[in-house]
C-alpha cells in the first residue's frame, strides 16, 4: 500500500459523502425511534432523571462507555498517536486508570445515597441551598466546557469527514455554513433527545453508539493487524519508519515533556505539564457529573459495580484499540497526508478507514464506504455524548437548583421535570450560540480543562463527603469554589489561552502561568480549600454522618 | 410516634455495632491501600514516561520496548485490579452488608413504617415512589 494516499478523489468522495449521510441518518432515524419509545416509558421523575433505574450492568456499562468515549478519545487521541506516536497512549491510559477511582471510592456508594445528581450526596449532610447551588453551578461549568469543545469538534469534522474543500460547496453550503449548519442539527438533536427521551432514551443513545463505535473500530483493528499478520512488532516498525522518527516515534517525549536541548526552564515546564495532565486524567473521571449520573440509572449498589466492571471491559478494549488505530494510521496512511487533511490528526482514523478499504474491498469504492462508516459512527459518538452532558446538566439546575434551592423542596415532582425539560432546551441554545461563536477559535483544551475542574472541585467535595466525619457545609463550599476558581483561573492565564501561536487568543499575551494543564496545582488546592473550610466552621453533624455511613455502606434506604 | 429509637439513634447505633465496625474497616483497608498502590503505580509510569527516557526506550522483543510494555501493564493492572475487587467484594463485603440492610428493614417495618426509603429519606422532596 502506498502511504501517501490522500482523502477522497473527487468520485469517491461524493460516493462516500452520499454514504456517510445516509448511515448517519439511519441512525438518527433509529435513535428518534428509540426516543419517541422511551418517552412514552417515562412517566416520574426517577424515569426522566435516572431511566427508572431499570438499566441492566451490561446495559449501563455500555451507556457509561457511550458516554465516555467521545470525539476526542476516538478521533483525537487516535490522531495524536498517529502524528506523535506513543506519547498519544498516555491519554488512553489515564482516561483508563481513571475508572478504578469511580469503582472503588464512588461509584457505589454514589448509588446507595444520592438519588438523581452529584448534589444529592454533597448536601447530605449539609445545609442543602449553598451546597446544592455550588453543585450546580459546578457541573454548568464543567458541562458547558465539555459540551462546547465537543460541539465545535463537530463542526470542525464535518467539512472534513464529508470533503468540503474550500471554495467548493456542498447543497449550496460552503466549508463555513457547513460548520453552522451540523453545530446547529448537533444541538437540536441532543435537545430533543434529552428533552424527549429522558435518561431513557439518552441511554439507549449511548448504547446504540457505543455498540456502533467498538465495532467499526474492531473491524478496523483487525484489518491493521491482518495487513502485518498479526504480527505488532512489525507494525510498530512500519509506523516509526513511515512517522521519519525512527524508534523516538516508539518513545515517550515527542509530544509530552519535550527536552529542549539548552532550555532547562522550557524542558522543566514540559514535563511539570506531562504530569500534570497525568494526574488530571486520572483524578477527573470520578467528578464528571455526566459520568455519575450513569450510576443512578441500575437497580442496587452491586448492579452499580457490575457496570463499571463492564465499563472498564469495553472501555480498557476500545483504547486497545486506539493504539492499533493510531499506529496503523501513521504506517498505512503516513504523517504528512494526515497533517494535509488536518494538522491536529483528527481525520487519522477516518483516513485510515479509507486505506484499508481501498486495501482490502476493491479499490475506490471500498474505500469510500469504509470512510462513510467510521466518518457516520464519528457523528454518532458526538451526538451520545453531548445528549449525556445536557442531560446532566439539566438535571442539576431542575433538582438541585429549582427544586431545593428556589423552591426549597416543595416543587412537585411533574414541576421538576418540567423545569429539567425547559432547562436542557435552554441549556442546548445557549451551547449552540457559544460554539457558534467559538468554532473559530481553538478550543480543544477545553476538555482537559473540565477534567481538570471536575478533579479540583467536585472530587475532593465528593471524598470528604463519603469518608470524612468532620466534613462540613463550609468545606464543601471552599472545596467546589476553590477547586473550581484555581483551575479556570490557572487556564485563564495558561499559555493555551495567550501568549503562544496555538493559543485561543494567539495574537494577545497576558500569561504568567507556564502549564497548559492546572491540575498539578489545581487539585491538591481544592483539598486543602475542602480541609480548611471545614476546619475553620464549627458545624459538624454526627447523626447524618451516622446515616450517610450507614446507608451508603449497605444501600439501606437506597432510590 | 411512640416508638423508643428514632431512625437517628438507629442509624447510630448500627454505625457503633461491632457487625457494621468490621464492615468498614473490611472494606476501608481494601479500597484505601489499593487506590495509592495503583496511583503510585500509575505515578510511576507518569514519571518514568518524563525522566527515565533511556530506561523507556530499552527494546526488548523486536520493536516493542519498556515503555510500551509498562504502558500495556497498567491495562493488565486496571483489568486485575477491578477483577479482584468485585471478588472480594461479593465474598467479604455484600454478605454483610446485606445482612445488615435486612435487620434495618425488618426493624423499620416493625415500627410500622410505610417504606424504608420514606423513613430513612430526610430529603426535602415530596417522596411517591417507592424504594427500588
Amino acid at each position: 500500500m502506498e502511504p501517501h494516499l490522500y482523502l477522497a478523489a473527487e468520485a469517491t468522495s461524493s460516493t462516500s459523502r452520499t454514504l456517510t449521510i445516509t448511515l448517519f441518518l439511519i441512525f438518527v432515524a433509529i435513535t428518534l425511534g428509540i426516543t419517541i419509545w422511551a418517552s412514552r416509558q417515562t412517566k416520574t421523575a426517577t424515569d426522566f432523571y435516572a431511566g427508572g433505574r431499570s438499566f441492566s450492568g451490561f446495559q449501563n456499562g455500555m451507556a457509561i462507555g457511550g458516554d465516555y468515549m467521545s470525539a476526542a478519545s476516538f478521533l483525537g487521541i487516535a490522531g495524536l498517536i498517529a502524528l506523535y506516536g506513543y506519547d498519544g497512549f498516555l491519554y488512553s491510559i489515564g482516561f483508563l486508570v481513571a475508572w478504578l477511582v469511580a469503582l472503588l471510592l464512588v461509584a457505589e456508594f454514589l448509588r446507595n445515597s444520592g438519588r438523581y445528581t452529584m448534589a444529592d450526596v454533597l448536601a447530605f449532610r449539609m445545609r442543602q441551598r449553598p451546597v446544592r447551588t455550588a453543585a450546580s453551578v459546578s457541573t454548568i461549568v464543567v458541562s458547558i466546557f465539555y459540551l462546547i469543545a465537543q460541539m465545535v469538534g463537530a463542526g470542525a469534522l464535518v467539512s472534513l469527514l464529508l470533503g468540503i474543500k474550500p471554495g467548493t460547496t456542498f447543497l449550496g453550503m460552503d466549508a463555513d455554513t457547513a460548520k453552522i449548519a451540523t453545530i446547529i442539527l448537533v444541538g437540536a438533536l441532543m435537545i430533543v433527545y434529552v428533552v424527549v427521551g429522558g435518561m431513557k432514551g439518552t441511554t439507549y443513545v449511548q448504547i446504540v453508539k457505543a455498540f456502533m463505535l467498538m465495532t467499526g473500530a474492531l473491524l478496523m483493528v483487525l484489518l491493521v493487524l491482518a495487513h502485518y499478520k498479526f504480527n505488532l512488532s512489525s507494525l510498530l516498525g512500519d509506523a516509526a519508519e513511515q512517522s521519519g522518527k525512527g524508534s523516538a516515534f516508539l518513545e515517550p517525549g515527542l509530544r509530552y515533556g519535550v527536552e529542549t536541548a539548552g532550555d532547562a526552564a522550557k524542558t522543566f515546564y514540559s514535563k511539570m505539564d506531562l504530569l500534570s495532565l497525568g494526574i488530571a486524567l486520572v483524578l477527573g473521571t470520578a467528578g464528571l457529573p455526566h459520568i455519575l449520573t450513569r450510576f443512578y440509572t441500575v437497580p442496587t449498589s452491586k448492579i452499580a459495580r457490575k457496570s463499571v466492571l463492564w465499563a472498564i471491559g469495553i472501555i480498557g478494549t476500545f483504547y486497545l484499540f486506539t493504539l492499533a488505530l493510531g499506529f496503523g494510521a501513521a504506517a498505512l496512511v503516513g504523517g504528512k497526508a494526515i497533517t494535509a487533511q488536518d494538522k491536529a490528526g483528527n481525520t487519522a482514523a477516518p483516513q485510515l478507514a479509507q486505506a484499508l478499504g481501498i486495501d482490502y474491498f476493491g479499490g475506490d469504492t471500498g474505500g469510500a464506504v469504509l470512510l462513510a462508516i467510521i466518518a457516520a459512527v464519528a457523528f454518532a459518538t458526538i451526538l451520545a455524548v453531548v445528549a449525556g452532558l445536557t442531560l446532566a446538566s439539566s438535571s442539576s439546575v431542575a433538582h438541585d437548583f429549582y427544586a431545593s434551592v428556589m423552591k426549597r423542596g416543595q416543587a412537585s415532582e411533574r414541576d421538576e421535570v418540567r423545569v429539567a425539560r425547559i432547562s436542557a432546551f435552554i441549556i442546548g441554545a445557549v451551547a449552540i450560540l457559544l460554539s457558534i461563536f467559538a468554532q473559530s477559535l481553538n478550543v480543544a483544551f477545553l476538555v482537559a480543562l473540565a477534567f481538570a475542574v471536575a478533579a479540583s472541585g467536585n472530587l475532593p467535595a465528593i471524598l470528604y463527603s463519603l469518608f470524612w466525619k468532620r466534613f462540613n457545609t463550609s468545606g464543601a463550599l471552599w472545596a467546589i469554589y476553590g477547586g473550581l476558581l484555581s483551575a479556570v483561573v490557572l487556564v485563564f492565564f495558561s499559555p493555551v489561552v495567550s501568549g503562544s501561536p496555538t493559543a485561543m487568543f494567539p495574537d494577545s499575551d497576558w500569561h504568567w502561568f507556564p502549564l497548559s494543564n492546572p491540575g498539578i496545582i489545581s487539585i491538591p488546592i481544592g483539598f486543602l480549600c475542602g480541609w480548611i473550610g471545614t476546619v475553620i466552621s464549627k458545624e459538624t453533624d454526627a447523626d447524618k454522618y451516622a446515616e450517610l455511613e450507614v446507608r451508603s455502606l449497605t444501600g439501606f434506604g437506597a432510590h | 410516634m411512640t416508638t423508643e429509637t428514632t431512625p437517628t439513634e438507629k442509624y447510630l447505633e448500627v454505625q457503633r455495632s461491632d457487625e457494621f465496625a468490621g464492615l468498614r474497616r473490611k472494606l476501608r483497608n481494601f479500597i484505601f491501600p489499593v487506590t495509592v498502590a495503583f496511583f503510585l503505580w500509575y505515578a510511576l509510569y507518569v514519571l518514568l514516561s518524563a525522566y527515565a527516557r533511556g530506561f523507556m526506550s530499552v527494546k526488548l522483543i523486536g520493536n516493542i520496548n519498556v515503555a510500551l510494555l509498562l504502558g500495556l501493564l497498567q491495562f493488565v493492572s486496571t483489568f486485575v485490579i477491578a477483577w479482584y475487587y468485585s471478588r472480594f467484594a461479593a465474598r467479604e463485603i455484600d454478605p454483610t452488608a446485606d445482612k445488615i440492610r435486612e435487620d434495618l428493614t425488618a426493624g423499620a417495618a416493625a415500627r410500622g413504617a410505610a417504606t424504608p426509603a420514606a423513613r430513612a429519606d430526610d430529603a426535602p422532596e415530596t417522596d411517591t415512589e417507592a424504594a427500588k
